[in-house]
């Protein structure tokens, strides 16, 4: 696969939204005729469990969906980036939840994007969308789409009776989009 | 590709059969395939057919018999430890020569064993699905277009040889997303059934459903004229891909999600300057014994990428008689086979080391 | 000449293999002419049995499918579904019925699934030479209960007809015997209301005939329904256990 490809890691726990997101990241991919491919970790557990999802991006056919050297990593509790971080692939991009996961990332190879993201959608009367904080930075961050695309692809995947859903969903996006670390 | 959408494996598999006209599917809950009855559970009320959680496994596929000797199409899901319990109700099929589509989404074993993915029904699916001489066919998809596409597929099969079509894939194939175009697919021209229960209407002689015969010869009789049938699918039937074969020293043999990791493993070995290539079973039974053979006269070793203990290196062993060296790359238990490990093994086998050794 | 008697069209020509003195011929005859009379048999639909009645298929003149053991009412589940415009019924023993086949009968029952059953009660396993069944009787020797069924080892009789009077599926259970011509004329009574059921779309019908088993009883065959009347009916006493739409159907 050609470096283009985004081989893409979220995880955290269950009832955070990480299958959600990576569900985004594999609608915006097929708006954008590329290949993609959505993993989901499945277990016993139905919430509060651990939960991962790997996405593929990639214009060349995918062969394995399984993403074990993210090039792009989510990470939404700690436990998470104690294993993921050490297997990102050299260049990579790391998106971390800094209000739930009070450490720094070790890599020095990769870039590191620290987004209290929890704390910011709390703020603004949105607690359970942290997810989509971070994604919406991650956007950004790395180009996938801009703003208004990336709306569009959240108008595609929340269901049109929930309205009230994609209009904080979107809110939410907005947030990530503009959230400028003071570094 | 703007016509694709994005669907879970289970859930292509669905609507697969619901583009091939089955209106009745009859099952019980079991991880990681439950996907499959929910989608069905929303969606047959709606088109007039019937879903029914039954209160076993073994209900289930003997309700799907009950509906194919009426001559529907009618199908069944499950997971492994459920198609142990499935066994009885697939010999019965082969027996009385009805055809219905049955899904395996694999998880680890044996016993109640784990729900992460597998491919240790292998044997089941290929050999010994139930007590007696008979086969199923088995198709084994390898992405989540190929799962709508072969459980549609596998309903015209199983009418046109009035055999038992299984579906064998695994939790990855099940639970993962990818996009997929369901535009595509319009069953063909209807397969006449005159041996269906319609009731006679006093019309005609009446039909029988049976698969018991007490008289020795008549009973291997049966048997005879039905592998007279599988010889046929064997030959008409057979169906695999090839990925950079033509030059291929090494040959990596893998089906399902396991071929998926091993073209990464093609792909990085070929960056390293060694001819790979994969040939992926489609069928599993029949197994593409042929392509095998002919690529070994010109391959100098094989691999077996399996997510079980070698049950289907042995078919390639068979397939290629023996006459090169299979080298096997496994895990089982729900532990996926990584793209390196596959590379690994074909690294070994470039070197023409004894795979015993 | 006039015919004042003639067999029903519903049974086939074939010549029946039941052991001589066996009430299955009686009770293939009753169903065979509950669906003749009530104009039902060319959309009939029967699934056989494991057991004795495994060869129900060559005598009843209508589409059969030979079922796997206890499988019969998941199997007529199945072509009831497909068929809804059809008569499903399933003819079982008690050792297909009650033991094997005891969540199959339950379950169909509970989704008053539209089908009847004719469920035969000989307190045996024929087929098989003669072992103890689910409804064998407390003290009966069989094969397997060489020095009589003891309740501390085998438990005790099986009453289906009374279990399933409490299952709300069900729309009509009634417990007959065959032993009399009176009572032949009351297991015809009850078979054709039990098609009658279906027929009107009520539900789950079953009849429980309480029938003879000379050859395995080791009894000549008066002998034997004199068994049956002295042993088998004070445990299994006949009557309706349920009846959902009481005369309605029936008259």
């Amino acid at each position: 696969m050609s470096a283009e490809t985004k081989r893409i890691l979220l995880a955290g726990f269950g009832g955070q939204g990480i299958l959600f997101a990576g569900k985004f990241l594999a609608s915006l991919g097929l708006s954008q005729e590329r290949e993609v491919s959505w993993l989901p970790s499945y277990g016993p557990e139905m919430r509060g469990g651990t939960a991962n999802c790997s996405v593929i991006i990639s214009r060349e056919r995918i062969g394995s969906p399984i993403v074990s050297a993210p090039n792009i990593l989510v990470c939404m509790n700690g436990p998470s980036l104690e294993k993921f971080e050490p297997a990102m692939e050299g260049g990579g991009v790391l998106f971390y939840d800094s209000s739930l996961i009070n450490r720094q990332a070790v890599r020095d190879d990769i870039s590191v994007f620290g987004i209290p993201a929890t704390q910011m959608a709390t703020d603004h009367q949105m607690a359970a969308l942290a997810n989509v904080v971070l994604l919406g930075k991650l956007l950004r961050e790395t180009g996938l789409c801009d703003e208004g695309t990336a709306g569009q692809v959240m108008q595609d995947i929340v269901p049109g009776r929930k309205q009230d859903l994609l209009e904080a969903n979107i809110r939410a996006l907005a947030l990530g989009f503009r959230y400028e670390a003071a570094v | 590709m703007a016509s694709k959408v994005l669907m879970k494996g289970n859930e292509a598999i669905a609507e697969g059969a619901l583009l091939a006209g089955c209106r009745h599917y009859f099952g019980y809950p079991i991880t990681p395939q439950t996907e499959i009855a929910a989608y069905m559970a929303k969606k047959m009320p709606k088109l007039g057919g019937t879903f029914l959680q039954a209160e076993s496994e073994v209900a289930a596929i003997n309700m799907v018999i009950g509906a194919s000797a009426a001559g529907r199409r009618a199908m069944t899901s499950s997971s492994s430890p459920g198609f142990a319990l499935k066994s009885e109700g697939l010999s019965y099929l082969a027996g009385c020569d009805l055809p219905a589509v049955v899904v395996n989404i694999q998880r680890g074993g044996p016993g109640l064993g784990g729900i992460q993915p597998s491919q240790a029904d292998y044997y089941h699916a290929t050999k010994s699905a139930g007590h007696g001489d008979f086969r199923m066919l088995v198709l084994a998809p390898n992405s989540v277009q190929e799962m709508l596409d072969y459980a549609f597929e596998a309903f015209e099969l199983a009418d046109k040889y009035r055999i038992t079509a299984m579906l064998l894939s695994d939790g990855t194939l099940g639970q993962m997303m990818e996009p997929v175009d369901t535009a595509t697919k319009v069953p063909g021209p209807s397969i006449d059934k005159p041996w269906a229960l319609t009731g006679t209407g006093e019309q005609r002689p009446p039909n029988l459903v049976n698969s018991l015969y007490l008289t020795p010869e008549e009973l291997e009789g049966t048997v005879f004229v039905r592998y007279d049938r599988y010889k046929v699918i064997e030959e008409k039937e057979t169906r695999y891909e090839e990925y950079l074969t033509d030059d291929a020293d090494i040959v990596v043999v893998a089906y399902g999600a396991a071929s998926r990791i091993a073209q990464n493993a093609i792909d990085a070995a070929r960056r390293d300057g060694l001819k790979t290539g994969l040939l992926r079973p489609i069928t599993l039974w029949p197994f593409p014994k042929k392509p095998l053979f002919r690529l070994a006269q010109k391959a100098t070793a094989f691999v077996a990428a399996e997510l079980s203990m070698g049950q289907m290196a042995e078919d390639v062993e068979l397939a290629v008689r023996c006459q090169r060296p299979v080298f096997l790359c496994r895990r089982t238990g729900g532990v996926m086979i990584t793209p390196e490990e596959v590379l690994q093994k074909i690294r070994e086998a470039a070197l023409g080391q004894d795979p015993a050794a | 000449m006039t015919i004042v008697f003639d067999k029903t069209k519903a049974l086939t020509e074939a010549a029946m293999h039941y052991c001589p003195g066996c009430t299955h011929g009686i009770i293939h005859r009753l169903v065979a002419e509950a669906l003749d009379e009530l104009g039902l048999l060319g959309r009939a639909i029967g699934v056989a049995p494991v057991g004795c009645a495994v060869f129900a298929y060559n005598y009843f003149n209508c589409d059969m499918v030979q079922a796997a053991h206890g499988r019969a009412p998941a199997v007529a589940t199945g072509l009831k579904r497909a068929r809804p415009e059809c008569m499903v019924f399933t003819y079982q023993g008690d050792g297909d019925l009650a033991a094997i086949g005891t969540a199959e009968t339950i379950h169909a029952a509970m989704r008053g699934e539209n089908i009847t059953v004719i469920f035969v009660n000989n307190a045996i396993y024929g087929m098989t030479g003669g072992q103890m069944a689910p409804t064998t009787l407390l003290g009966q020797v069989t094969q397997t209960t060489p020095y009589g069924r003891d309740k501390a080892l085998a438990g005790s009789p099986l009453r289906v007809s009374e279990m399933l009077g409490t299952v709300d599926g069900a729309a009509y259970v009634e417990r007959v015997a065959v032993d009399s011509v009176k009572n032949v004329r009351g297991a015809k009574r009850a078979i054709l209301k039990a098609f009658k059921t279906q027929a009107a779309g009520q539900g789950f019908s079953l009849v429980e005939v309480i029938s003879s088993c000379p050859t395995n009883w080791g009894l000549e065959p008066p002998a034997a329904l004199e068994w049956l009347r002295e042993h088998m009916l004070p445990v299994y006493p006949l009557g309706v256990y349920r009846d959902k739409i009481g005369d309605e159907v029936a008259a």
